[in-house]
């Protein structure tokens, strides 16, 4: 690894680097971090030896939960006294009482701490239909030593995403079909290995990276009858070099957000590719689903920060010849690979763009005097170029939910949320409190640049009636998206389910479509019989120069539905018809999974469709990656 | 689209109670009326929004914008100039609604409708659902038009009830009469030019003028599907450009839904009456000047009965649109700029203006006399007073069974209901020695001596008058009447081929009967269902068999088609013997009529509905549609030319001389 005289300054910027990170993300002091030695790698020469143990293990129901999201030991629940806390040590709010959750949630979802869905207790080994294996796979894998099992849980923790049907399925104790078997290659040659029997022996393959997924992406198709093995990437995790001269970084693609920000951080580097799931989500899973980071409009999405992607597919190694930053040799073959599911090979190894981490990070926020303003200012920003890192808008309800996580106690909060109604009422005279909206910003940069961009966009925010509402406020509402998806599940311990979906949408168009999706959840819930209104909000998350990405939260309280799910599954099906009717975009960064496959002849038409095909039919004849996404 | 909506075999839903609104108004003060707390609750909380800041938002539209740049281009000439006259033409157009006119104008309505009218009945559930849906979406108040009075009519009860009040479109010749035409803009009237043609301009504001409107939802819309007030009582097909224009919001997204609220007036008589009968004889009717009408003490001082408004079920044009329009089809084009509608757009426009207008036949309330009209009509030497007493209840029977909602009073005899409402009727009808009989209108300025073509038009003129009361039921019955009909003309029994004639009469009376295009099957299901109901009909295996006992029900359902296929007929002959090849449209009229009336004079014409200019200008478009006679452009008049063999064979195919291809009328 490259070093310079300058490493201590970058060991300095470094550290508070991580204490950045740790601020919107983490507890800083993580000392308990859980060492799990999963390195059974034939090392490579070049491997770096500052490689941490990275924070997924193996054997993943060592630390997460099987039912839901995250951490075993991080989750809220509604204590004896009938008060909300979030357990464990690891995040900002983790200990603490939230002493307003309860009246917003029993206001909100019309729900009573009385009555409890509990989840199935714990995994029901005995449950799990046994593998399909295909003898002759095995046999010849054993022989290559790369580590594999088809132990029960392993196969149920790779059978599902976190789509809110697959995690509620697993709480009722139903499994469905699960991969026959997991391997873990543990680099680029094993994968080649993998990928070179399952054709022979004509097995499927379903890559396996963070498990994030929310398209039903990693749904076994029911109709396989083949044995399908599942490939986690976790095991290739390592950086393999940093080339400080083009500032890129060349990686393995089973590694996960948390841990390619800690350890190029170390560095002084950061990729700046921060999605909500990025605890989680792996390097690979990005490529492989055209992922989108909080902070694009500085380091820009997945696809402006890939430099070189090598894929392993039945053909063959797909990869290009230099690292030339742009090239006009027909149509980009990266283009198949970003998106393509998992249904084209397994990516291996990403060379990516890297920056200095930032010397000066600051949260902000404004509040509206209603949607309509906030969404007028997001788009003058646009216009003006002059986004910060990122730049999101609440709509009013995700705003009173905001209010509803107020800890007990907390420095952080009591200056800005202790008699926030009273806050509100003095300082902004004249907000319906049912109606404002709060937009958060982050900016990054050096100090000086970073003051003068905040003077921009508040300028800019005061001239659509907004006013400046502070750091916390902000940095609050970060911290939200990293919580949001342990909050479903407590939803889900009091009957009440929910989902996130996303869109992208020209300018022109989004307070329409954010109108008439919310109104849309609203109605079809009614139809369907649900007792009570479900919460249906939106916030503006991206801007773009043409449009903007819009994400939806939706939950209701299904006591004395029948079939729940199937309701649920109705409105978010209404809600995507919405929403494609209203001239918004089938996915901004989701993408399209088996969830949403049935739009996808709609959305690219058919010529586009056959395209897409016909690669698929040439890279991989047989189908061996088999997952059935997309097409 | 629930095809049923328009339907009447469905179950209609009861309108609930009506109550005359009237009763309160009697026991208080006109003043203490008109200074009664008003503050309805708006839509989605919004206050109504002045006409200035209306105005501007036109005027700052994206859309105005582009087409004045355009017009601007095309004519080479400065864009403020455009846009000058876009401001212009919005000046003229504006409303200008103001509470303090309203209250006025509830003053003094209050003082004329309860001197004219025994009652205003409304039925106050259609209010309520009318109240939730005002707070819900944008609404669109879709009233028929049957009389002048009916105008402002529903800002009165949104007044009186406490709804939010409607900005209503109305024709450029009620803006003329000076003093009420700043009054009706005061009380939320816009103006439209009845002549609009290709003025690309004019269209421009006027669609974004009533797209802003509704998109803001800063107050109900009013208009008139029909487009004009029906000269004979009986439902007009819609037009359908303000239609188009006040969905569009709720296509391209910018409304999550609208709501349609078919509203039906009615009355028991109407106060210009004797002027609509004159209109149609060709008779020039007195210009709309300011008094005009109500200035006329004699017309204040009579009775005029009650009056009936029903407010229909609000109709979610969502639930209509789904499954047959793909909004998605707005997602490549800027939704600012101008599009032509796509062809589903069209059609769709036109099955829910179509639609509505059958809602508002449905919900009307009829009155006995329109039923007692009905026999008259068929009785043209008069018939014992017995007579008709029983057979107006025998049809009584009938539209009940048929579906249709009549103000019998109850707990009076139906003698009583005969004398009262003959009484009411006294112009048109007299009874003498238990004889009753159709009256003649009095002479103009009571001359002395009368040619015997003026005889003829005073005859003609209470018929005509009577036929306006008869058209208002004509709707419950014209599926049965036109199944009836084409099971008299077809050969065979069978389903099909009775299916064929049938289609063939829609086609050929869908000027004169309001029929949702693309729903023949239906139609005639609906026919033969109500057939079957009143006995008169047995349908098994694909033949379809009048029964012995219901011999008089489908002759009278046949008897009530008559007029019309006389009319018809006569003019059929008129084209194919005594017209000219080649002949403008305002040689039509006049020429038919003189030819009617030689016919008369003859002791030859089948039926004094022949008169009726309207059902003439029927015939000529329904000719046109069937590609009898072509029309041509020639300067600024329209030219005809007629088919005749086409004409002849169509008279054949009506007579039942010859069947209908069925390939050739199948538009349906
Ligand atoms: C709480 C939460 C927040 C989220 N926030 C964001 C966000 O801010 N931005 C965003 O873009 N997404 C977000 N997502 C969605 C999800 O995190 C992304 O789709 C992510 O890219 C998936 O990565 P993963 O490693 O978890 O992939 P997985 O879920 O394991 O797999 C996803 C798909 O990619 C394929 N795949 C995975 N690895 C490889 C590989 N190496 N080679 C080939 N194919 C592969 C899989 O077969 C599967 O089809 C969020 C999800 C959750 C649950």
């Amino acid at each position: 690894m490259a070093s310079n005289g300058k490493s201590s300054e970058r060991q300095r910027i470094a550290q508070q680097r991580l204490r950045i990170i740790a601020g919107h993300l983490r507890k800083q002091e993580e000392a308990d971090h859980i060492e799990i030695a999963a390195q059974e790698c034939k090392a490579e020469s070049s491997r770096t030896d500052t490689a941490k143990p990275n924070s997924v293990p193996k054997r993943r129901q060592e630390i997460m939960k099987w039912n839901g999201w995250g951490y075993s030991d991080s989750k809220f629940l509604f204590n004896k006294k009938g008060q909300a806390e979030f357990t464990g040590k690891r995040y900002r709010l983790s200990g603490l009482i939230l002493p307003s959750l309860k009246e917003w949630f029993e206001g909100t979802f019309g729900a009573n701490l009385q009555h409890k869905s509990p989840a199935a207790a714990a995994l029901n080994a005995g449950a799990v239909p046994p593998p399909n294996l295909s003898e002759s796979f095995v046999e010849e894998l054993k022989a290559t030593d790369i580590p594999f099992s088809h132990d029960a849980e392993d196969r149920v923790f790779r059978s599902h995403g976190h789509c809110l049907h697959e995690i509620f399925g697993l709480r009722e104790g139903q499994y469905g079909r699960c991969p026959d078997m997991v391997v873990w290659p543990n680099c680029h040659i094993d994968v080649v290995k993998i990928v070179e029997l399952a054709c022979k022996h004509n097995v499927c393959l379903m890559p396996y990276g963070g498990g994030t997924s929310v398209s039903s992406a990693l749904e076994c198709p029911p109709e396989e009858t083949r044995s399908i093995v599942s490939l986690d990437t976790s095991q290739m995790n390592q950086i393999l070099w940093i080339d400080e001269k083009n500032l890129t970084a060349h990686v393995e693609a089973g590694i996960i957000g948390q841990d390619l920000e800690r350890l190029l951080n170390e560095s002084g580097y950061c990729t700046g590719h921060e999605p909500d799931s990025m605890e989680f989500s792996s390097l690979g899973g990005w490529v492989a689903t055209r992922a989108s980071g909080m902070k694009k409009n500085i380091y820009g999405n997945i696809e402006d920060l890939v430099v070189h992607i090598k894929m392993v597919t039945p053909r063959g190694v797909i990869e290009k010849s230099c690292q030339g930053p742009r090239m006009s040799t027909g149509p980009d073959v990266h283009h198949f690979i970003l998106g393509s599911e998992g249904t084209l090979g397994v990516v291996t190894e990403v060379t990516m763009k890297i920056r200095p981490v930032p010397e000066y990070q600051k949260y902000g926020s404004v509040v509206f005097p209603n949607f309509q303003q906030g969404v007028a200012c997001l788009r003058e920003v646009a216009k003006q170029r002059c986004a910060p890192a990122s730049i999101r808008l609440m709509d009013n309800e995700q705003f009173q939910f905001g209010h509803a996580l107020k800890p007990q106690v907390s420095s952080m909060f009591t200056s800005f949320l202790d008699g926030l109604k009273k806050f509100y009422i003095t300082k902004f005279k004249g907000f319906d409190p049912q109606q404002l909206c709060v937009a958060t910003l982050l900016f990054e940069g050096d100090r000086e640049k970073v003051l003068q961009h905040e003077k921009q966009v508040y300028d800019i925010a005061a001239k659509f009636g907004g006013l400046a509402a502070g750091e916390d406020n902000g940095q609050r509402g970060y911290m939200l998206t990293f919580v949001i998806a342990y909050l479903r599940d407590l939803g889900m311990d009091y009957y009440v389910m929910g989902e996130s979906f996303e869109t992208s949408v020209p300018w022109d168009r989004v307070l329409d479509l954010c109108r008439n999706v919310k109104e849309r959840i609203v109605r079809e819930c009614k139809e369907k019989g649900v007792q009570f209104p479900p919460l249906s909000t939106c916030r503006v998350t991206q801007t773009y120069d043409s449009g903007a990405c819009v994400y939806f939260y939706f939950a209701f309280n299904y006591r004395g539905l029948s079939d729940p799910l199937n309701v649920y599954l109705q409105v978010e099906h209404a809600a995507r018809e919405e929403i494609l009717a209203n001239g918004g975009s089938l996915s901004h960064h989701h993408g399209v999974g088996k969830l949403r496959k049935e739009w996808m002849q709609d959305a690219v038409s058919s010529v586009g469709l056959g395209m897409l095909k016909s690669v698929k039919e040439y890279v991989d004849p047989d189908n061996i990656f088999g997952n059935r996404n997309l097409l | 689209m629930e095809t049923l909506v328009w339907t009447c075999t469905e179950k209609t839903p009861e309108p609930g109670v009506f109550s005359d609104m009237l009763e309160e108004r009697r026991r208080t003060s006109d003043l203490s009326y008109a200074l009664k707390s008003y503050s309805p609750q708006p839509y989605k909380g919004h206050p109504p929004s002045s006409a200035r800041a209306l105005h501007q938002a036109v005027m700052d539209s994206q859309y105005l914008r582009y087409i004045t740049q355009e017009i601007a281009t095309e004519s080479r000439e400065p864009v403020e100039v455009i846009r000058e006259e876009a401001s212009g033409i919005l000046e003229e157009m504006s409303h200008n609604l103001q509470l303090s006119v309203i209250r006025l104008l509830g003053y003094t309505l209050n003082k004329v409708f309860k001197s004219v009218f025994r009652r205003i009945l409304v039925n106050e559930d259609g209010l309520n659902r009318l109240q939730q849906a005002i707070q819900e979406h944008p609404v669109i108040l879709m009233p028929n038009h049957r009389s002048y009075v009916d105008f402002l009519v529903l800002s009165y009860i949104l007044f009186t009830y406490d709804l939010p009040l409607p900005v209503i479109a109305a024709g450029i010749p009620l803006m003329g009469m000076k003093l009420i035409g700043e009054l009706l803009r005061r009380s939320g009237a816009f103006f439209i030019r009845r002549t609009i043609g290709a003025d690309k301009l004019y269209w421009a504001v006027l669609s974004e003028y009533v797209r802003t409107i509704v998109r803001t939802g800063s107050a109900p819309v009013e208009f008139y599907v029909e487009g004009l007030r029906s000269r004979t009582l009986k439902s007009l097909n819609p037009k359908l450009g303000m239609m188009h224009m006040v969905l569009e919001p709720f296509f391209k997204g910018e409304v999550y839904d609208i709501s349609l609220v078919p509203i039906s007036v009615s009355y028991d008589r109407l106060l210009e009456e004797s002027l609509l009968a004159h209109e149609l004889l060709g008779v020039p009717k007195p210009k709309e000047t300011t008094m005009g009408l109500l200035k006329a003490r004699k017309v204040l001082e009579d009775d005029y009965g009650s009056m009936h408004v029903c407010f229909g079920q609000p109709i979610s044009v969502r639930e209509l649109a789904k499954g047959r329009i793909t909004r998605s089809q707005y997602n490549l084009v800027p939704r600012d700029l101008p599009q032509k509608p796509s062809e589903e757009i069209q059609a769709f426009v036109s099955v829910v203006a179509h639609g509505m207008v059958r809602l508002q036949e449905r919900d009307t309330v009829l009155s006995p006399w329109s039923l007692m009209a009905l026999i008259l009509l068929q009785n043209p030497e008069g018939l014992a007073l017995v007579t008709l007493t029983q057979r107006t209840a025998w049809l009584r029977g009938l539209v009940l069974k048929f579906g249709a909602h009549l103000d019998w009073p109850a707990q009076v005899s139906d003698e009583e209901v005969m004398s009262s409402s003959m009484s009411l009727h006294r112009s048109m009808v007299g009874c003498e020695g238990a004889r009753v009989f159709l009256l003649e209108a009095p002479a103009p300025g009571g001359e002395a001596s009368v040619s015997p073509e003026a005889a003829v038009f005073r005859r003609a003129a209470v018929v005509l008058m009577c036929a306006s009361y008869r058209n208002q039921v004509l709707h419950v019955f014209v599926r049965p009447a036109l199944v009836a009909v084409a099971m008299a003309t077809t050969p065979s029994t069978r389903k099909e081929d009775v299916f064929t004639n049938f289609k063939f009469l829609q086609e050929l009376f869908s000027n004169e009967f309001v029929f949702v295009p693309g729903m023949a099957a239906q139609d005639f299901e609906e026919g033969c269902l109500l057939l079957v109901k009143c006995e008169a009909l047995q349908t098994s295996d694909q033949q379809l068999v009048r029964t012995e006992h219901g011999a008089d029900t489908t002759s009278c359902l046949q008897a009530i088609l008559q007029p019309f296929l006389q009319t018809y007929q006569v003019v059929f002959n008129y084209l194919t013997k005594d017209s000219a090849l080649v002949f403008t449209e305002r040689q039509y009229i006049p020429a038919v009529r003189s030819y009617c009336l030689k016919l008369t004079l003859a002791g030859e014409l089948p039926t004094c509905e022949a008169l009726s200019s309207d059902t003439q200008k029927n015939v000529l478009n329904a000719l046109l549609r069937m590609n009898a006679v072509t029309k041509t452009k020639v300067g600024d008049q329209s030219e005809f030319r007629v088919n005749k063999a086409a004409i002849q064979r169509i008279g054949d195919i009506l007579a039942g001389r010859i069947p209908p291809q069925s390939a050739a009328f199948s538009r349906l």
